[in-house]
């Protein structure tokens, strides 16, 4: 299958939807490692980013990236704000000039992001940020050839798991050295939320 | 949560408007923004300093703007960055053709929202520096990492660039002065009850009341060790030594001392730290050029403080001296 307008517009909603209903849980989560606003901002800037969308009328799915990215960037502040909104306008870039969005293309636009989000706050995977999602997804889309929700989904979960082992090596929590071991990364379960969602939006595509 | 505010979504907008009317002559909010500029900003052919955080550290950073010290600070949420729209904003707003100076704070989200406004000021033609300020000891400096921390010591960047600015100072030189303070300042501090966020409802953190945490940063994130709690002495003894031993501070040096209260530690407490300070100083023959007791960067209503020296020469003395009319910082 291929993204269309339709399920790009309701990724962005369930991504909302499930950062709203976990708006707490995050913010106790960075509470434990951090500054404890990471669901505040989240949730603020994705239901910015909904307003946006729904008030909009789209022809392709890169402009609606631009529009999420621009919002994030404005609306969310804090580290997320400039990672996601990054993310969010490289994928848009990568995704530029076609209606919809094949699995190929979309790959290549994961990677477009990741790479906008090293770029920007100089971390690597393993340094217990948000990178450590994306990466492992980056690498099962690219052994797969087309979309595979299940997978999707799986990947991203036990790679937000993974992150309560790790040592904060960048972002806030990296001042708690080895006291960050033992915490879920906030950046890395939002970011779980934002695939999760995707893997819903495909099930409900196929 | 216990707190006087109206709707906890509205602190930062309400705190600015407030802040706006109690001087009106002086300060003015840049229209649909969070940014407090210099009610005479731009300043023309002076570099326009730029400097501001997440919100709850007041007096910083509005309470900086005025004549001789910053042109404009961006209030973000309470304890987040502002985006880069707002800086690019405040940098449009007090760029009066000799280039904008940014003054950061050592936080990714800072560093990362700062940056992006430099990028879009400078894809317009504004010429724009920066400063990262990283003084809180407490954190290893490790350019592996995310480093170490800004907290009260930025207010002397503030401070001295500002009057570097005020003075006809280029933006090369305002640069120069600030990568000064940077390098000769240094501050650690200590919290005994934590803060509440607004809109989260809840302490960021809980300690028994027979505790005190050391290494604690401005945002209520956790500090280094959690320990009984001890006299003043002792406290300030541990803080000013790791300061002591961070940079090279020899017998006959000069210093500026600033003892920051967090948010509900009494002046009474702040002056026995402050005494213990300078004590532990003159045994060293440590000579204190000036001092400052208050609250400088705050951390809501945190119960704490923090000790930061800043090693002098002729010049960062002068320019400390130098006439200041910020609201929170008048000399």
């Amino acid at each position: 299958m291929e993204l269309q307008v339709q399920h790009a517009l309701n990724w962005i909603e369930k991504t909302n939807e499930k950062i709203q209903t976990n708006k707490d849980y995050l913010s106790a989560l960075d509470r434990a490692i951090g500054d404890g606003d990471h669901g505040l901002n989240m949730a603020r800037g994705f239901q910015e980013a909904v307003g946006k969308t729904t008030s909009s009328s789209y022809t392709s799915v890169s402009d609606i990236f631009k529009d999420v990215a621009m919002t994030l960037m404005s609306k969310v502040g804090g580290a997320s704000g400039p990672l996601y909104g990054t993310a969010f306008l490289k994928m848009s870039m990568a995704v530029k000039g076609e209606d919809s969005v094949s699995h190929e293309r979309f790959t290549k636009g994961v990677e477009e992001a990741i790479n906008g989000i090293i770029q920007r706050g100089k971390a690597k995977e393993g340094d217990k940020t948000l990178l450590d999602v994306w990466t492992p997804v980056l690498r099962m889309l690219q052994e797969q050839s087309d979309f595979e929700a299940d997978s999707l989904e799986n990947t991203a979960k036990s790679a937000m798991e993974s992150t309560k082992d790790v040592m904060a090596i960048k972002g806030r929590a990296a001042y708690l050295k080895e006291r960050s071991i033992g915490h879920l990364d906030p950046g890395s379960v939002s970011s779980y939320y934002l695939f999760a969602s995707l893997a819903e939006v495909l099930k409900e595509g196929e | 949560m216990k707190k006087i505010i109206n709707d906890p979504n509205l602190v930062v907008q309400d705190m600015l408007a407030g802040m706006v009317a109690a001087f009106p002559n002086d300060l003015k909010v840049v229209p649909n923004t969070t940014v407090v500029a210099r009610k005479d900003a731009p300043v023309s052919n002076k570099v326009g300093l730029v400097s501001g955080g997440g919100s709850g550290h007041e007096p910083a950073h509005a309470g900086y703007v005025g004549q001789g010290m910053l042109d404009a600070a961006v209030a973000g949420e309470v304890f987040t960055s502002p985006t880069p729209d707002q800086v690019y904003e405040a940098i449009k707003a007090v760029d009066g053709g000799a280039g904008v100076f940014l003054v950061i704070k050592n936080y990714t989200g800072d560093v990362m929202n700062f940056e992006m406004a430099a990028e879009m000021a400078a894809a317009e033609g504004i010429n724009v520096e920066q400063v990262v300020v990283n003084d809180d000891v407490a954190v290893e400096d490790s350019s592996f990492t995310t480093g170490r921390r800004g907290i009260a010591g930025t207010v002397f960047v503030h401070k001295i660039a500002g009057a570097k600015a005020e003075a006809g100072g280029s933006l090369e030189e305002v640069k120069a002065v600030a990568e000064k303070v940077v390098a000769n300042v240094r501050s650690m501090g200590m919290a005994l009850s934590p803060c509440t966020v607004p809109a989260a409802g809840e302490p960021s953190f809980v300690l028994a009341d027979n505790e005190m945490e050391v290494g604690m940063g401005i945002h209520g994130e956790p500090g280094i060790a959690r320990k009984e709690i001890a006299t003043a002495d002792e406290i300030a003894q541990e803080l000013t030594q790791k300061v002591l031993d961070d940079i090279e501070f020899n017998s006959g040096d000069e210093v500026a001392v600033m003892v920051n209260g967090l948010g509900s530690t009494p002046e009474m407490e702040l002056f026995i730290v402050n005494k213990k300070v300078h004590a532990m100083l003159a045994d060293r023959g440590i000579k204190v050029y000036k001092t400052f007791v208050g609250e400088y960067m705050t951390s809501l209503e945190m119960a704490g403080c923090s000790v930061s020296l800043l090693k002098l020469d002729e010049e960062l003395k002068e320019l400390l001296d130098a006439e200041s009319k910020a609201p929170a910082f008048r000399s």
